[in-house]
């Protein structure tokens, strides 16, 4: 079962490119603190993410034709470690190089690709993907927001929700009916682009339980939009949101949203020299290793081409457990010794994470619906 | 080599000489000596051994699969241990004694196939000595239809040096193997039980709640593979830390994926005459052998803890060195 998901090796010349983005993230994030960096992949940096592209560790994976690297999967892998691993800000850029420029890469014309792909390699340009709407979350099928042909393009009508970034980024991606009704489930689903700068679009941030506003409401009313907002074929919409979110759902920030706070509790216990709690040290680090070992087998698939969807699942579903259950043991050791003081930071990170966790398992895909992916991959449904 | 120009054939003689009758007959008493001549005359023993020493050569690696094979079919003699004690052996240009050999990593815990082993591979602290079983006094644990073994004595024999990390940890990876095989086994039937068992007018595997446990089953099932295939990375010498990580991961997940199989499998699971019994009751045999999950996590926990370095530095440095 699922034979091809077997442990794999980042080549050396992807290692290769570790100590310079090391080097890079240390200069820029050294005065951020702790609480800040647990922000982790929602952290946002226009800046930060300017700058990372300056020094060439945006789009890796794309083609240098469109200004990227022209490297693999792995080569991501190893900046994207070590970015999340050290809480870099990288919510700006976090989308278009994850997602949206491999899927205009696949799927967008050669205007798209030339218009767009480029500014994402220089983390100039943001990107934030439509999917969810007020009466559809987990069953992505139902969306009711719609464009309708006009004599120069389209024009769309309707609502997301839950988008994060909407309100720092240039362009959404969304799923949009352009044919038929929800009664048509998958059929008639069409990806479009959208200047968010476009009359007619308003966006609205929602602020979170830790105060945040990461993610917003998005109306679009009667938002005209040229021939050229169509992504791949209409009516394909369904497939190619699939694919992408084989990329959303694969990478190493599935398993290392806690990361910050692990590292800091395990520094609380060197700075008090208190060594009760090794096997839970052990048992925790036994898993991240697994868990790191099981996303570079992900990513081997993706280098071998494939769109690894049920792995991916895999990974994402242990993963997120994984990150759910670090604050909460982290948590129960520290207040287990009342009378061993906690520093203010180490406390704040550690009730930021406990109360943003939830979201791990939600964002991309909830653990329920993830399972029946790979049940579907098991020949269960 | 294509991993599978090696698996087929190994695959197909453990399919012929071990199957589910076989496994209870030498559980049940029976002489294990048929089933030990196909598998020493298949030629698998000395996969671990060097050329230079007559042996195959492989790696540990690329061996893995046929240990995960082993434990897929329940195979009641000590194939992986033995395989490893051949290659340890030959290293020092020590000639294996015929038969069966289990290791030895702690004198006061059972020895897994210690009844059906003919000699000892024994971890004294400060050496390895290679002694005969019978001077072990091995004995029943009273454990019905067990094959483990407590033993007893001053092991007495050709003494050789002991590796760094000892032999309890590369016997952690096999076992982790060993667990990764019969997980993957446990999924595959399990899965099939559950597409074809028909209750309330339709298979129990249309059951979303059935449908959540599985894909956890396989989950586990897929983290087994994938720690025991990074246990086996670092050869027949793994660091404590590799090691551990292995041994961690799939002894934690072994108790799930029994229980799992279980549940869906119902009161025919635990049922003597049902094969699934064979493979369940030896996850958490292999769980509790060479250490359990919290014995390795004390370990790993400790190493962790002494160094300053951030955690996926650290791992990257060490578990996968």
């Amino acid at each position: 079962m699922f034979d091809t998901l077997t442990l794999a090796q980042l080549p050396p010349e992807d290692e290769a490119l570790r100590p310079a983005v090391r080097a890079f993230i240390e200069r820029h994030i050294a005065a951020i603190p702790l609480d800040r960096r647990a922000r982790s992949w929602q952290g946002f940096s226009a800046e930060f993410s300017r700058a990372l592209g300056e020094a060439g560790f945006l789009g890796l994976t794309l083609p240098k034709a469109y200004g990227g690297h022209g490297k693999g999967p792995f080569a991501r892998f190893v900046v994207v470690e070590e970015l999340l691993t050290a809480g870099a800000p990288v919510a700006a850029h976090w989308i278009a190089d994850r997602q949206s420029a491999p899927l205009l890469l696949n799927f967008g014309t050669e205007a798209q690709r030339q218009k767009h792909i480029p500014a994402i390699c220089r983390g100039e340009q943001l990107f934030c993907i439509g999917m969810s709407e007020p009466g559809s979350g987990s069953d992505l099928a139902s969306v009711r927001t719609r464009a309708e042909r006009t004599e120069k393009g389209w024009v769309v009508n309707g609502q997301k929700i839950w988008t994060t970034n909407a309100m720092h980024s240039d362009y959404m991606i969304a799923l949009i009916r352009t044919s038929g009704t929800s009664a048509d489930r998958q059929a008639g689903l069409s990806q479009l682009i959208i200047d968010l700068k476009a009359p007619g679009v308003t966006v609205r941030p929602i602020v979170d339980l830790t105060g945040d506003a990461h993610f917003a409401e998005v109306f679009f009313e009667n938002v005209e939009l040229g021939e050229d907002a169509l992504v791949g074929a209409e009516g394909e919409g369904w497939k190619q949101v699939v694919a992408e979110l084989a990329f959303e759902r694969s990478g190493p920030e599935r398993i290392y949203s806690s990361a910050v706070l692990l590292d800091a509790w395990i520094r609380h216990l060197q700075a008090v020299g208190r060594s009760d709690c090794a096997a839970l040290v052990g048992r925790l680090t036994a898993e991240l290793a697994t868990l790191r070992a099981m996303s570079i087998a992900c990513t081997a698939r993706l280098v071998a081409g494939e769109s690894p969807v049920v792995e991916a699942s895999i990974v994402k579903d242990r993963g997120t457990g994984f990150e759910q259950e670090l604050p909460l043991v982290i948590g129960d050791d520290l207040a287990a010794h009342p009378d061993e003081a906690v520093s203010e930071e180490l406390y704040r990170t550690l009730l930021y994470v406990t109360h943003i966790a939830p979201s791990f398992s939600l964002r991309g895909g909830t653990r329920e619906i993830l399972r029946g992916i790979i049940a579907r991959g098991m020949g269960l449904r | 080599m294509d991993i599978n120009e090696l698996l087929e054939p190994f695959v197909r003689m453990l399919d012929a000489a071990a199957a589910p009758a076989t496994v209870r007959a030498i559980e049940h008493g029976g002489s294990p000596d048929a089933l030990w001549s196909e598998i020493a005359e298949s030629g698998f023993l000395d996969a671990l051994v060097a050329e230079e020493h007559g042996g195959a050569g492989l790696s540990l690696a690329g061996i893995e699969p046929l240990i995960e094979a082993l434990g897929a079919r329940a195979v009641p003699l000590p194939v992986a241990e033995t395989m490893l004690a051949r290659a340890v052996l030959a290293q020092e240009g020590i000639t294996a004694p015929e038969g069966p050999i289990v290791l030895v990593t702690s004198m006061t815990q059972p020895v897994p196939c210690g009844l059906v082993a003919k000699a000892a591979l024994v971890d004294c602290g400060d050496e390895l000595v290679l002694c005969d079983m019978a001077q072990l006094s091995p004995a029943p644990t009273g454990v019905t239809n067990g094959l483990a073994a407590r033993i007893s004595g001053t092991p007495d024999g050709i003494r050789l040096p002991r590796p760094a990390s000892g032999l309890r940890a590369i016997a952690a990876v096999l076992r982790a193997a060993l667990i990764a095989g019969a997980a993957a086994r446990l999924c595959d039937v399990t899965t099939a039980y559950a597409s074809e068992r028909v209750q309330f007018g339709k298979p129990i595997g249309r059951q979303q709640s059935l449908q959540q446990m599985l894909a956890l089953m396989a989950e586990d099932m897929i983290a087994c593979r994938i720690a025991a295939q990074l246990g086996a990375s670092q050869g027949i010498g793994p660091s404590l830390a590799t090691a551990a990580t292995a041994k961690i991961t799939t002894s934690a997940a072994a108790p799930r994926i029994a229980a799992s199989a279980h549940a869906v499998h119902g009161a025919i699971g635990i049922s003597e005459e049902y094969d699934l019994q064979l493979l369940t009751r030896r996850l958490h045999e292999w769980r509790l052998a060479d250490g359990s999950e919290g014995y390795w996590s004390q370990v790993l926990g400790a190493a962790r803890l002494a160094s300053p370095q951030p955690t996926v530095d650290w791992i990257r440095e060490t578990v996968f060195a």
